[in-house]
């Protein structure tokens, strides 16, 4: 009788033993296109180099660097930075990192097709000890830190050799199962445990995580990706998943509603504009237009009746927090100021234009698309709109096939330069710069300050010069300014979720405290 | 002695016709492949840029145009149609951009998610439609026959996605009785090939809001259906004379209007299984139901065109085999109708 009783003690235990073990599910919209970190510089890919991996340094919800990998560093030259890495790190293989996996990582990255662009700034990584590393840049770079979030040091013995059918195992490929592709060993708080390409990902924690102050304790996390943004929240409702993003500005006011779950909101540094072609436009080469349709344009109305409050109207590329951010630069809009300046410019009776815009790429893009040509009429702009999955989009686009064009976007080093190097400086083939200034505004004041911010490494003198570029963009009406779209993370209510999100979108699961 | 030969006769004349009918919907198959390969090959150039779904937004037109090289993607449309066939034949659709897997592969991995769907609807409207449609055709005075009647007008109106909408949101969100998402727990057959969901408790669970909401449209359009033919059928001189005869209400009703109201009803059948197919699109895709439909909405959006045109051939392949074995069925229920072998 007493073994019966006691088996069922043990028994009784060894559940609540289990039920400790904590495990969530997460409802994404995408999931990782591979395992490889390098193969993709999207935020599902960074987002999850943040569960497996770990960066030397990185960002902290209020834009300071937070040391990770890398302890402490200092700068030895003007080109030169040296990082004292952390000791006592395994890799979920049990190889213990070291310097050489930090060398072997910015090799890659220089490999990378979507990175190499990131890291072509850099020389060379090399190894002084065990434990010490000196990363060179080819000139002095303001950015060297925010770059440094992308070094998610690989580990190098893993990934070194070649895999059962004799491809090395380092290669990068896109489309190919290779062994980076379906293998991983990060240092990251998580492990890849299964995974189903676009079905399922399983996360185990990894028990010798180096970082022993982590407050996380979720101990498995699911990762699945559910592409309707309606079958997204109600995955959610129901119980079914335990957090979800991102969530649809049309369902916020339900997840607020509901008990039981929570939504939290940031704002985002994603601007959405459209862009004026002045090579198609004879009439948009004139500031006086390009003015008038800014003070056209209620993007104020916008953001309140279509986004239903939850982004922040924009008068220029970066939000708040942002180097180059100038309080004054204010959305403008004034019919009566549009109408006079279309007047001044001899466009009383206005023309006839074209716009594009994608219709699943942003969120409510076709929405905005048709109320910004609508509010176009006012002043006698008549456009044709033509809208168009994003599949399709970035080539017409690409073509200018329109002379209004949409575009959104979000500066992967998290800095004001960023959206000037790709969407307002003169547009050159052989450079790279302006890839996607589509309205082919130039001006060459704006182009020298932007080349020089990025040798610039003085903040205060690279933030005068990054305000100087907003001020003379505002001035000149470069480009029409709409919002920056918020971010929204929702949860069950035992998830603690605001000290894990940050604006750049990638949620710290490795932090995840679940009550 | 005459009457067996006669007989003999009939089943030598009858398997030469079948063997012919099949070799001649095997051509006919073939060429229904290749011109649903030439439109798939000729769409997918338009659907969107496989490149661009590959790679981050910075990375450089250079970098970009080096990997649709290497992709063969700026090869001439017909050298890629050519290369595209040569391989088909073998077997080889192209490799998925997405999945990382040949594209046959991708889909006879998710082919049973459909196939389970489908079945499991027909199956729903096979069980439902029959019973209610004869009474409907029986009774058509009836409340309930008037009830039926205007459910299935509602029904046929309501979209299958918005359907599949409410009732998401009636039984995950607000009764939380069953799930929102996804096919649940799977366990392999048939040594690994199909994971099932119908033999898990969890995975009929899942099954239960999506065979629903596929069947939404189908079923009411059957009820419709078959009250029609059978009320068209109750008018025939047969039937007056088998009242007048004293045959038995039932046996009437189930026996002799029953098989010829049938008729009709497997020919619109087979084509509506195609249709329904179709269907699984949408909710596959509001389910994140893990088969074919989504997995094609998705190759759409991601412009993933190898596993696009393969998805399209594959469709094609079920529509031919469907819609012979209807015909062979056909000819089994009414032996008026003989399959032309011959023409």
């Amino acid at each position: 009788m007493k073994k019966i009783f006691y088996s069922i003690c043990a028994a009784v235990l060894l559940i609540s033993a289990s039920v400790q073990a904590k495990t969530i599910t997460l409802g994404v919209a995408a999931d990782p296109i591979a395992l490889d970190i390098h193969v993709q510089l999207s935020g599902e890919m960074l987002a999850y180099s943040h569960l497996s991996f770990d960066p030397l340094v990185r960002w902290t919800k209020d834009m300071k660097f937070e040391p990770r990998l890398a302890e402490k560093w200092e700068r030895l030259d003007e080109l030169t930075m040296r990082f004292h890495l952390r000791k006592g790190v395994k890799f979920h293989s049990g190889n213990t990192f070291t310097a050489k996996d930090v060398v072997w990582t910015v090799e890659r990255l220089k490999k990378s097709q979507d990175f190499k662009g990131l890291f072509e700034i850099f020389e060379k990584a090399a190894a002084v000890d065990e434990y010490t590393v000196d990363i060179k840049t080819k000139k002095p770079y303001g950015l060297f830190l925010n770059m440094m979030t992308y070094l998610f040091p690989m580990d190098s013995d893993f990934y070194t050799g070649t895999d059962e059918n004799g491809k090395p195992k380092d290669a990068i490929d896109k489309v190919a199962a290779t062994f980076a592709n379906t293998h991983e060993s990060g240092t990251g708080p998580f492990y890849v445990t299964y995974r189903e390409q676009g079905v399922k990902t399983v996360f185990k924690r990894f028990a010798d995580y180096w970082d022993k102050d982590c407050p996380g304790n979720i101990d498995e996390l699911i990762m699945n990706p559910i592409k309707k943004d309606a079958t997204r929240v109600a995955s959610l409702l129901s119980g079914d998943v335990d957090f979800i993003y991102p969530v649809a500005p049309q369902d916020y006011a339900m997840v607020k509603n509901r008990k039981g779950v929570k939504l939290v909101t940031m704002g985002g540094s994603r601007i959405i504009t459209f862009q004026l072609n002045q090579n198609r436009r004879p009439e948009f080469k004139n500031a006086d237009v390009r003015k008038a349709i800014v003070y056209a344009v209620n993007n104020e109305g916008i953001v309140e009746k279509i986004m239903k409050g939850e982004a922040v109207a924009a008068g220029q590329q970066g939000p708040k927090g942002f180097g180059g951010y100038i309080e004054e630069l204010k959305p403008r809009y004034d019919l009566k100021k549009a109408k006079e300046l279309m007047k001044k410019a001899g466009y009383e009776k206005g023309f006839e234009c074209t716009m594009i815009a994608p219709n699943n790429r942003y969120v409510n893009d076709e929405k905005i698309a048709e109320a910004v040509a609508a509010m176009l009429s006012k002043i006698n702009i008549k456009v044709n709109l033509k809208t168009m999955p994003k599949a399709q989009y970035w080539n017409s686009f690409d073509a200018q096939e329109a002379d209004i064009q949409m575009i959104g976007w979000h500066p992967d080093t998290e800095d004001s330069a960023n959206y000037s190097e790709y969407l307002v400086m003169t547009p050159s083939k052989e450079t790279g710069y302006g890839q996607y200034n589509s309205g082919n505004y130039s001006n060459k004041k704006v182009d020298e300050l932007v080349l020089a911010c990025q040798t610039e490494t003085d903040p205060d003198v690279r933030n005068a010069m990054l305000k100087e570029i907003e001020t003379i963009l505002y001035n000149e009406a470069a480009f029409i300014p709409l919002h920056w779209q918020n971010l929204s993370w929702a949860g069950k209510d035992n998830l603690d979720i605001e000290p894990i999100v940050n604006i750049m979108n990638f949620p710290y699961f490795g932090e995840l405290v679940a009550k | 002695m005459i009457l067996k030969l006669k007989t003999l006769l009939f089943d030598k004349i009858w398997e030469k016709l079948m063997f012919a009918f099949i070799t001649r919907r095997i051509i006919q198959a073939v060429i229904v492949m290749l011109i649903i390969s030439f439109i798939g090959f000729t769409i997918k150039h338009h659907v969107g840029d496989p490149v661009r779904e590959l790679v981050g937004v910075s990375v450089k037109a250079s970098e970009r145009e080096a990997l649709r090289e290497k992709l063969g993607l700026n090869d001439p449309f017909f050298v890629q149609y050519k290369n595209f066939l040569k391989n088909a034949v073998k077997g080889d659709f192209g490799i998925s951009y997405f999945f990382k897997k040949p594209a046959s592969q991708v889909i006879l991995e998710k082919a049973p998610a459909t196939l389970e769907l489908v079945f499991a609807s027909s199956i729903l409207i096979i069980l439902l439609s029959i019973p209610l449609g004869t009474y409907c055709a029986i009774k058509p005075k009836s409340i309930l026959s008037r009830l039926i009647m205007g459910m299935s007008i509602v029904g046929v109106s309501i979209p299958v996605f918005l359907t599949a909408i409410m009732l998401i949101f009636l039984f995950a969100v607000n009764l939380h009785i069953l799930p929102s998402y996804g096919r649940g727990d799977t366990v392999p057959i048939l040594w690994g090939m199909w994971d099932t969901g119908f033999l898990t408790l969890d995975g009929l669970k899942h099954l239960i809001l999506p065979v629903i909401a596929l069947s939404s449209i189908m079923l009411p359009l059957f009820i419709r259906l078959i009250r029609a033919e059978m009320m068209e059928v109750m008018q025939t001189e047969y039937i007056k004379f088998a009242f007048a005869k004293g045959l038995s209400k039932k046996r009437i009703w189930f026996v002799h209007a029953f098989k010829n109201t049938l008729l009709p009803v497997i020919t619109v059948g087979g084509v509506q299984l195609g249709i329904m197919i179709a269907y699984t699109i949408l909710t596959e895709t509001v389910f994140q139901w893990q088969g074919m439909g989504f997995m094609f909405l998705e190759a759409v959006e991601r412009s993933d065109t190898s596993l696009l045109v393969a998805y399209l051939m594959f469709v094609g392949v079920l529509f031919v085999v469907v819609n012979t074995i209807v015909d062979i069925i056909y000819g089994f229920i009414n032996p008026k109708v003989r399959i032309s072998g011959t023409k």
